[in-house]
């Protein structure tokens, strides 16, 4: 077990390693210089020269990656180009709008998923199966972005039961859920017919296993076969996907953000882009991928709890 | 045919007529604005009813697929070409560090989801279709060679491939031989699904303007521009949306219903 | 009174008729074999009577249990007998068990499901009834996980669950065939003595009738779906009324003619001579070039993981210093259980794999990875599985054509394919269908055409019967047989079935965990054997008493 976990935070740093270095480079190769960006057309060149020196950018390339690194592991983004504010705060203020908003769109999608999955793979080849993949197969193809429009349309604009936008701030926190709630469904459904079409399969596969057999022949019916053997079995599968959402959900969130105007890392990452404020573009790419890799490394986690072979090889 | 295959059929072969004929017709030319016209509903002369420029939007609707399509098909392209080769390699030296690199890169990529491929390009080289297609064909490579490399793994433990070695065939020749051919389903299947989710990305990426410029037509970028009209046109939000439902619910069909029809599994059971 | 009464059993799927007719009885406490090639129902039948039937099957007639009517009874009534009445266990112990859930849990829930117990106290009973299968409480707590135990325990395991609540009837569905002969020999004893001991009626539905000769008081033949003769084991044995019978005992004890010939060398004679004569020197044999094949100290080691970071890498020396030869035309046997290192050794004989110490010579040439092609082709192999042996999306000619990878492919290639083809006694036009137009002993017949094709000298046979029923074996060793005398052929025959070795091979290799420990004429091996793990191999191996078939030696043609 200890070597199991040992070997998987090995493979996150080293994961994590690599994608700063991802990051860093491409950053490094845009045109344009951030100082004579931050001045303006007209600023003199000895300032800009000034500027450049004191953002650290004349020193060599690995110095200037390893004071990159370096600070972020200290919570030291540096400063944003335009705000002229530490990056780390800006993030900060932002993640908790947009943690918040994946975390409840990842519980809806998981709430809505599991018991349409179990219910599908229950009633195989029946009606019952048939409608929840034909609302799956919709699910799948509806974009959440026009989605996120559509209920806009119907629940606040016709029914006006929730806000069109904007976010209120957490000093009222039912206000706050009450503006997150659209948002979070347009993210959760398309998420919950993959996962519950990834359930289904997995448990109608699982059902076919010979040791679920055995437990028919043990006297065990169909139900409880079904929820005490091939569940559990099925969940490997499963959590695969559920790890994987997770970055979807993340870079869902991002265009979600836009259609509701709610100030989070979305909204940061692209006025940053309008403004070439690249050191938040590379700190907020920087934090997802950083909490892309953390969910896996915590989907494997959840596989050794589940999985007995991972835990105890023989 | 079974009938979900057929509606997929038929729903995919419409979006793909109408984006080969707006090459060389449309019902209106859409780079005209015409004011006067402007938030017309659906009507005899406008199927789809007009913009806030007055634009055609079935014309526009027809002129968006050609850009959905190529960018989805050309990134599934890209995927295939760079990750099939890559997961046959990975798995024909199965163990060896060329097939640790292989699926080490192939997490790495797994980390930066294709929105965020996407900002890094635009933030570095200006939106564009063609950033778009990167990002979507970079993020399409991984899933490209997994599939490939875990189809072929399961293959190269057959007595096929066995006595193919005993043969004295190499691995790159075995690779070609028996293995590529023998996991071309899976990769039609995921082609499909591959497909249906480019057309996803690229309209949430013009959506969000990551995409295609205008005036270049795309359903993302009609999209976009209808949400500050929605309440007073809904049918401007409405079009462009159901286009993509249909289009990617069509390639979704069609995926199922090959990975069934071409299941060697089920076939031998009818032959 | 019988306590199982099968009457008139019809089943279909899908209107395909899969038993017509069956009718069966047994009496408490009684083991009824029930025997059949596969696809004959026997597995469908068993189903039947535990209302466990894939979907869309439809079960007419009646199955009397202690006097009620299963087929009659609602699913709810089906689940409180099952288990509880009826117990069954299954071919493949692997995956017979949830690998999520311990041991003792699973032997535990057919308790708890049907006698409404704690789990405290179910699990006390789980752990008497696994102490009862030969799995003693300290070397085999309840916590342990299926992965943790080797395919003989889990199967143990899946009987004590079975058995828990000592049913009056227990089916074992092929419950040995995936087992090595040392352990299929333990369950076999342990599910007789339950039997016996608790009054336990058992059915054992096999392919394999020297199992059923050594277990069963009653056996019943199967065949299309129906029962074709049932009787009293040992006079059916002796004198077999139906036909199908009689050809189903010929072939399970059949010898192809041809194989029973002096070896084709002197110098061999002298050789297996002196091997019988316990000095066994491979250096001696090897100065002359009589011998093809030339294994010499052949040594494979395998790193396993490290037990700890920095810890050496543990090693697995799955071939150990392995020396033996083949002689041209010579057929030579290489038995040993799984893990033994067979398929290890044949890869490396195959030039597939290379030697960490030793060497192999084929002829003139050292085998390796990196040995010529041209040398390549004087060996050739046949694998088991007529299913994965060929690709899909080829035909047949181009499979068959493949080794001329080796020798480059002659003009007349599509000629030399149809005569192969003809030679293992296809049809020439076969060269343009598909292998899945192909029944499994076609497609051996194929492989094997594959393997002729190029004229080996040597041509490795990797438990190339194994997966056919008796009456197709039969036939591919006459085969093996005609062509080996034709060809000039040595074979190399890998298998862990000892019966067929004994009938085909002229001499014999006995391997345990990487080591020949014993080599000889096979049948001087057969009836003295030196080495106790050649003995305990052959005491395990279930066999058809001799004095049984003694009445009708050569009497039954085999069709």
């Amino acid at each position: 077990m200890v070597r199991y976990i040992l070997k998987r935070l090995i493979t996150l740093a080293a994961s994590l390693a690599l994608a700063s270095v991802v990051i860093f480079a491409l950053i490094e190769v845009t045109p344009g210089d951030p100082a004579s960006f931050m001045l303006g057309l007209n600023a003199a060149p000895e300032t800009v020269a000034a500027l450049r020196d004191q953002l650290g950018l004349n020193e060599a390339l690995p110095l200037r990656y390893l004071q990159w690194v370096g600070g972020m592991l200290q919570g030291d983004f540096g400063l944003s180009y335009t705000y002229k504010v530490p990056v780390a705060d800006l993030v900060a203020d932002r993640l908790e709008i947009s943690a918040p908003l994946a975390l409840i769109a990842l519980a809806l999608s998981t709430a809505l998923a599991l018991p349409a999955g179990l219910w599908a793979a229950s009633r195989r080849g029946r009606a019952g199966d048939a409608l929840v993949m034909g609302a799956t197969q919709l699910g799948i193809a509806v974009p959440n972005f026009w989605f996120a429009m559509l209920l806009v349309l119907v629940f606040a604009i016709k029914w006006q039961l929730f806000p069109a936008g904007g976010f209120p701030g957490w000093s009222d926190p039912l206000a706050a859920l009450r503006a997150l709630t659209l948002p979070a469904l347009a993210l959760a459904l398309p998420q919950a017919a993959i996962l519950a079409r990834v359930l289904r399969s997995a448990l109608i596969e699982t059902l076919g296993q010979d040791y679920i057999r055995t437990a028919r022949a043990k006297g065990l019916s169909r139900g409880a076969a079904l929820t005490r053997h091939a569940l559990r079995n099925a969940l490997i599968p499963v959590l695969t996907i559920l790890g994987m959402q997770f970055s979807f959900l993340l870079a869902g969130a991002i265009i979600i953000e836009n259609v509701f105007y709610i100030p989070g890392l979305g909204r940061l990452i692209f006025q940053a882009i309008t403004q070439r404020d690249l050191i938040v573009v590379e700190s907020v790419v920087m934090i997802l991928v950083f909490a892309v890799i953390a969910v896996t490394f915590l989907t494997d986690l959840a596989y050794a709890l589940v999985d007995p072979r991972l835990r105890r090889p023989a | 045919m079974k009938p979900a295959l057929a509606l997929g059929a038929v729903l995919s072969g419409a979006a793909l007529a109408a984006a080969v004929l707006s090459l060389v017709w449309t019902p209106y030319d859409i780079t005209q604005l015409a004011i006067a016209q402007k938030l017309q509903p659906p009507s005899l002369a406008h199927w789809a009813g007009t913009d806030h420029f007055g634009r055609d939007i079935a014309s526009m609707l027809m002129a968006g697929a050609r850009t959905s399509l190529a960018v989805a098909l050309v990134a599934v392209g890209i995927g295939m070409g760079v990750g099939v080769p890559l997961g046959l390699s990975a798995a024909a030296l199965r163990g060896s560090w060329v097939d640790e690199a292989i699926m080490r890169g192939n997490d790495l990529i797994f980390a930066f989801p294709s929105l965020v491929i996407a900002i890094l390009i635009t933030a570095v080289f200006g939106p564009s279709a063609t950033n778009a297609i990167i990002a979507i064909g970079i993020f399409n490579i991984p899933v490209f060679a997994r599939v490939s490399r875990a189809g072929a793994l399961s293959l190269w433990t057959l007595d096929y491939i066995r006595a193919a070695r005993v043969a004295g065939k190499g691995r790159a020749r075995i690779s070609a031989e028996h293995i590529l051919p023998n996991i071309a389903n899976l990769l039609i299947v995921q082609g499909t699904i591959q497909f249906s989710l480019g057309i996803l990305a690229e309209a949430g990426l013009s959506y969000v303007g990551l995409g295609a410029q205008p005036p270049t037509a795309s359903w993302g970028r009609m999209l976009a521009e209808a949400q500050t009209m929605v309440t007073l046109a809904p049918h401007v939000a409405l079009a462009p949306g159901l286009a993509i439902v249909a289009t990617v619910l069509g390639l979704n069909l069609l995926g199922d219903g090959l990975r069934d029809a071409l299941d060697p599994r089920l076939r031998g059971r009818m032959a | 009174m019988s306590l199982l009464h099968i009457d008139t059993l019809d089943l279909s799927f899908a209107k395909t008729p899969i038993l017509r007719g069956v009718t069966l009885g047994l009496e408490p406490g009684e083991i009824l074999g029930l025997v059949g090639e596969s696809g004959s129902g026997k597995s469908m039948t068993a189903l039947s009577v535990m209302g466990l039937l894939p979907q869309g099957a439809r079960a007419t007639g009646r199955i009397w249990l202690d006097g009620q009517d299963l087929l009659a009874l609602s699913e709810r009534q089906m689940c409180a007998l099952r288990g509880n009445q009826i117990g069954m266990i299954f071919q493949e112990p692997m995956t017979a068990l949830n690998p999520l859930m311990t041991i003792g849990d699973q032997v535990a829930e057919t308790l708890m499901v049907h006698r409404k117990m704690p789990r405290a106290e179910a699990r006390a009973i789980a752990r008497a009834k696994l102490d009862r299968v030969g799995l003693p409480g300290p070397r085999f707590p309840l916590s342990l996980y299926p992965h943790e135990l080797s395919g003989g325990q889990r199967q143990r395991v899946a009987i004590a669950l079975a058995i828990a609540l000592q049913p009056r009837l227990l089916i074992a569905d092929e419950p040995t065939t995936a087992l090595d002969v040392t352990t299929q020999a333990e369950v076999l004893n342990l599910l007789r003595d339950l039997a016996r001991a608790e009054d336990m009626a058992l059915i054992l539905i096999t392919h394999d009738l020297a199992v059923v000769a050594g277990m069963a008081d009653r056996v019943a033949v199967m065949r299309h779906g129906q029962i074709v003769e049932t009787g009293p084991t040992e006079p059916l044995f002796r004198a077999p009324r139906h036909p199908y019978t009689a050809q189903l005992l010929a072939a399970s004890t059949h010898r192809p003619k041809a194989a029973a010939r002096p070896g084709p060398a002197a110098e061999h004679e002298y050789f297996c001579q002196e091997e019988a004569a316990g000095i066994s020197s491979w250096q001696k044999y090897s100065k002359s070039d009589a011998a093809l094949l030339r294994v010499a100290g052949a040594t494979r080691i395998y790193r396993l993981p490290r037990p700890r970071p920095f810890a050496p890498h543990p090693e697995l020396r799955a071939v150990d210093d392995v020396s033996f030869q083949i002689g041209p035309g010579e057929s030579v046997g290489l038995v040993g259980e799984s893990g033994c290192g067979k398929s290890t050794l044949t890869r490396a004989i195959l030039g597939l794999d290379p030697l960490q110490a030793g060497s192999i010579t084929l002829g003139a040439h050292p085998v390796g990875p990196g040995m010529p092609q041209a040398a390549r082709a004087d060996v050739q192999v046949v694998f088991q599985d007529p299913y994965g042996s060929f690709n899909p999306r080829q035909r047949v000619e181009t499979l068959v054509a493949e080794p001329f990878h080796l020798t480059g492919r002659p003009a007349d290639w599509q000629d030399r394919v149809a005569a192969a083809l003809s030679e293992v006694g296809l049809a020439p036009e076969d060269g343009a269908k598909f292998i899945h137009e192909f029944s499994g002993g076609q497609r051996q017949r194929i492989a094997i055409a594959r393997a002729l094709i190029i004229r080996p000298k040597l041509i490795v046979l990797d438990e190339a019967v194994s997966a056919l029923d008796v009456r197709v074996r039969a036939q591919v060793l006459d085969l093996l047989a005609t062509l080996q005398a034709s060809h000039d052929l040595a074979y190399l025959f890998i298998s862990h079935d000892l019966s067929v070795v004994r009938n085909v091979t002229t001499r014999c290799l006995v391997m345990q965990a990487g080591r020949i420990v014993e080599q000889g004429p096979t049948e001087a091996l057969f009836t003295a054997p030196r080495h106790p793990y050649t003995a305990e191999l052959l005491a395990a191996a279930p066999q058809i008493p001799p004095a049984w078939m003694e009445d009708r030696a050569h009497a039954t043609p085999l069709v």
